[in-house]
């Protein structure tokens, strides 16, 4: 991309924040959302990241989308991985290991259950929503 | 099929221990019971770190949090809450200890950490920059670079009340202040991300979650104090948080955020990294600059201070990284919204890198004010295996030991300081009765005794002397006459060292001779060491009326040092012993014993 004027900048940002927000309303695309710090990685991240596109491949799923962000603070439950698709709240879950980044995949996103013993609360309300 | 709403019944150990098991399955029979059973999904889930209130349950997606359930309260919650749609209020949380020091209208009701700093952290893609600008990254820039003078930007800051959270909780508007007033050019801005404490890793994550807030806080400054150059000091041992940075650098100057004429602006600013090698005095922030200069990492006195003669003797602003990862929100809601969270003197909020014996290790961001009671259990979730509290440690090696009685202090730079301990950079490590306050004080001062540069004598010869009394403490030689000596050396260092380093040693050694004086007598009198930790004043031995011979302790003893026949009560020679303590912990029957 080339260099921006002020203009350019607040239109990217509109177009961005749009697309943040027509994920959350047309609901086509599940994101699946891995805690990639030095301590999600220490505690098998990565592992648990080829384990979600593996098992997503497997089952033919491709309105999934699979990112990676920062620590989310758990660093007592990493890997923690955010669950974020239509019809369901958004979830955090913590110790997901590749088994149950397949656990995941078959049941919170095709069968549409939470899966018991894995769940973390959200750490803190959202300031930047406000 | 799916349903229509969860109920979320905590499992952890806290709250299972008061019958969430119980609440689990009372909801499933009220369920079936109210024809509903379809509708509403019943999962056990991982602390909620609010094991005080426990149990606790929680009903998604309206995000009712309902606290002290009992397990008859399970056919309430689901007659009223999930037949009628009614919530339970004799049930919900009140959220009145947050409001106290809080006063912040939008945090959610129960929740007892305010992500400032973390705003990002968790939710972007740290390496893609669209995120962060989606989150209204760069707006403030845009704000300071078209709509802001100067003096509005610093006046913001004077507003918030923003101190520095690199240590010494200098006021940040000052520092720029007094760069900006500095007639002298170039000027540098340097961000500090050297990071070296025991146990601290908040500007990691920060850096590694959001990097680009720290370049966009950098710029900000640029701007404000009249300079066109920035320069990030990180530790070498970073390889995530270098790499994220280079990407944001990267993504930034394509979008024409860094480099020549920002967004059309006329103004111009450009980063670099510069990586440390990973000495703890480096943080300190002459040696910082003198190492950025290509020079040994030493302190100089100040004054002059960074801000007048700092980078090739040029006005410098050196800020911390949680300090920069502040500001951007500063600009954008106003200095007097950030004034509003925290405690008088201490406002915004602080990230713990929350440690040691506590069941929910991790990074938590809380308003200045909050109690040391409320982020070791409310966020925390306690004191692992259920063992009783004994201190908790702030401030790195630089800081000292907090106890039970203090518990209730609101954190803020001046009560911390006034219990002898400081705030620190973060890190904050708990202790339990196993862990030792004369090992304690010997591990941190063992580091800074290495970490030390030799610049000055107080830090490198008192510092070492220090650190033989421990020694000889440990090891049961010591007399009561030393303490004595030691408190005089310790603030004899206090005074007379050259930088922070030397000045602040003492501290964890001081800190733990007031609070645990008698823990110290009891390794000089009696020779003994009362959480069992110090080697040379324990011995091992084994019961023979409890013992069973199963043999277990003499197949795991390493050097084998454990003998008996089956059967019969075993023994341990003690003259082999290391005293590994491998026996005491694998025998199920008690009878290995440690004096
Ligand atoms: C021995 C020593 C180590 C330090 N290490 C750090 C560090 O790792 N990170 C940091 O930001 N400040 C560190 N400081 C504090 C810096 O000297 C300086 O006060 C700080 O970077 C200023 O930024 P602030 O005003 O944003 O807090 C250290 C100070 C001393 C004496
Ligand atoms: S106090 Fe210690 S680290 Fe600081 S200059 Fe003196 S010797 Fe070096
Ligand atoms: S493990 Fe315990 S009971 Fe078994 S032989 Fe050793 S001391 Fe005796
Ligand atoms: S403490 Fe260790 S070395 Fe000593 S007897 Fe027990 S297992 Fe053997
Ligand atoms: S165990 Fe339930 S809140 Fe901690």
């Amino acid at each position: 991309m080339a260099k921006m004027t002020l203009e350019e900048l607040k239109k990217l940002r509109e177009s961005k924040k749009r697309e943040l927000e027509k994920r959350e309303i047309t609901g086509k695309d599940i994101e699946i959302i891995v805690g990639m710090a030095t301590c999600g990685i220490a505690a098998g991240a990565k592992q648990t990241l080829s384990a979600f596109l593996n098992e997503l491949e497997a089952q033919n799923l491709s309105n999934v989308l699979v990112r990676q962000t920062g620590c989310m603070g758990y660093c007592y439950a990493e890997p923690t991985v955010e669950i974020r698709m239509p019809g369901m709240p958004d979830i955090i879950y913590g110790k997901v290991d590749p088994e149950t980044a397949v656990k995941i995949v078959r049941k919170h996103i095709l069968g549409k259950v939470l899966i018991n013993d894995h769940i973390l609360d959200k750490p803190a309300a959202d300031i930047m929503k406000k | 099929m799916a349903f229509k709403s969860y109920v979320l019944v905590c499992g952890g150990t806290a709250c299972q221990s008061s019958k969430s098991d119980e609440i689990y399955k009372n909801f499933i029979t009220e369920l079936e019971a109210a024809g509903i059973k379809e509708d509403v999904q019943v999962v056990k889930t991982g602390c909620f770190g609010f094991c005080e209130k426990g149990p606790i349950v929680k009903v998604l997606p309206d995000e009712s949090f309902y606290v002290e359930v009992n397990p008859t309260d399970a056919k309430e919650i689901v007659a009223e809450h999930l037949v009628k749609g009614r919530q339970v209020k004799r049930l919900l949380y009140q959220g009145e200890e947050t409001k106290k020091h809080a006063k912040v209208e939008d945090i959610a009701f129960y929740q007892k950490q305010f992500r400032i700093v973390l705003r990002n952290c968790g939710v972007i893609n740290p390496e893609d920059i669209n995120e962060y600008i989606a989150r209204d990254g760069y707006a403030a820039l845009e704000k300071v670079l078209f709509e802001m003078t100067p003096d509005q930007v610093i006046n913001e800051l004077k507003i918030s009340g923003l101190r520095g959270r690199g240590g010494a909780g200098f006021p940040t508007w000052l520092k720029w202040n007094f760069t900006k007033q500095v007639n002298d050019s170039p000027k540098y801005i340097v961000c500090n991300a050297d990071e070296g404490d025991p146990g601290a890793y908040m500007d990691r994550s920060t850096i590694e979650g959001d990097p680009h807030s720290i370049l966009e806080a950098m710029i900000i400054a640029g701007k404000t104090i009249g300079s066109n150059k920035g320069y990030i000091y990180i530790r070498a041992e970073y390889p995530l948080a270098i790499h994220r940075l280079d990407i944001a650098i990267k993504q930034a100057k394509e979008l024409g955020l860094l480099g020549k004429d920002i967004l059309g602006s006329g103004f111009d600013f450009d980063i670099e990294l510069r990586l440390g090698a990973g000495a703890f005095v480096c943080g300190e922030e002459t040696a910082l600059l003198a190492s950025i200069e290509g020079e040994r990492g030493m302190p100089k006195p100040r004054p002059p201070f960074p801000a007048v003669k700092g980078l090739w003797q040029k006005p410098t602003v050196i800020n911390n990284v949680e300090t920069w990862a502040n500001i951007p929100v500063i600009i954008l809601r106003g200095g007097a919204w950030f004034a509003n969270i925290g405690t008088e003197k201490s406002k915004g909020t602080k990230v713990f890198a929350l440690t040691g014996k506590i069941r929910n290790s991790g990074l938590v961001e809380v308003p200045m004010g909050t109690t040391l009671r409320e982020i070791i259990y409310d966020i925390g979730g306690g004191i692992i295996n259920g063992k009783k509290f004994k201190a908790v440690q702030t401030g790195g090696p630089s800081g000292g030991v907090i106890t039970a009685e203090y518990l209730d202090t609101p954190i803020d730079y001046e009560n911390l300081q006034k219990l002898g301990s400081i705030m620190g950079s973060g890190g904050m490590i708990v202790m339990d009765e196993d862990d030792c306050m004369v090992d304690i004080a010997k591990f941190y001062l063992g580091f800074t005794v290495d970490e030390s540069c030799g610049k000055c004598a107080p830090c490198r010869v008192g510092g070492r002397q220090l650190l033989n009394y421990l020694d000889k403490i440990s090891k049961g030689k010591a007399t009561r006459d030393d303490i004595t000596k030691m408190r005089q050396i310790g603030n004899a260092m206090k005074r007379a060292s050259l930088c922070g380093l030397g000045q602040t040693a003492p501290n964890p050694v001081l800190s733990t001779l007031t609070y645990f004086e008698k823990e110290y007598l009891a390794h000089i009198d009696d020779r003994t060491c009362p959480a069992g930790k110090c080697k040379d004043l324990i011995t091992y031995s084994i019961l023979p009326e409890k013992c069973i011979g199963c043999g277990l302790c003499a197949r795991r003893c390493p050097v084998n040092c454990i003998t008996g026949e089956k059967r019969q009560p075993h023994v341990i020679d003690r003259s082999a012993c290391i005293k590994c303590g491998e026996c005491y912990s694998v025998c199920k029957f008690g009878a290995v014993v440690r004096k």
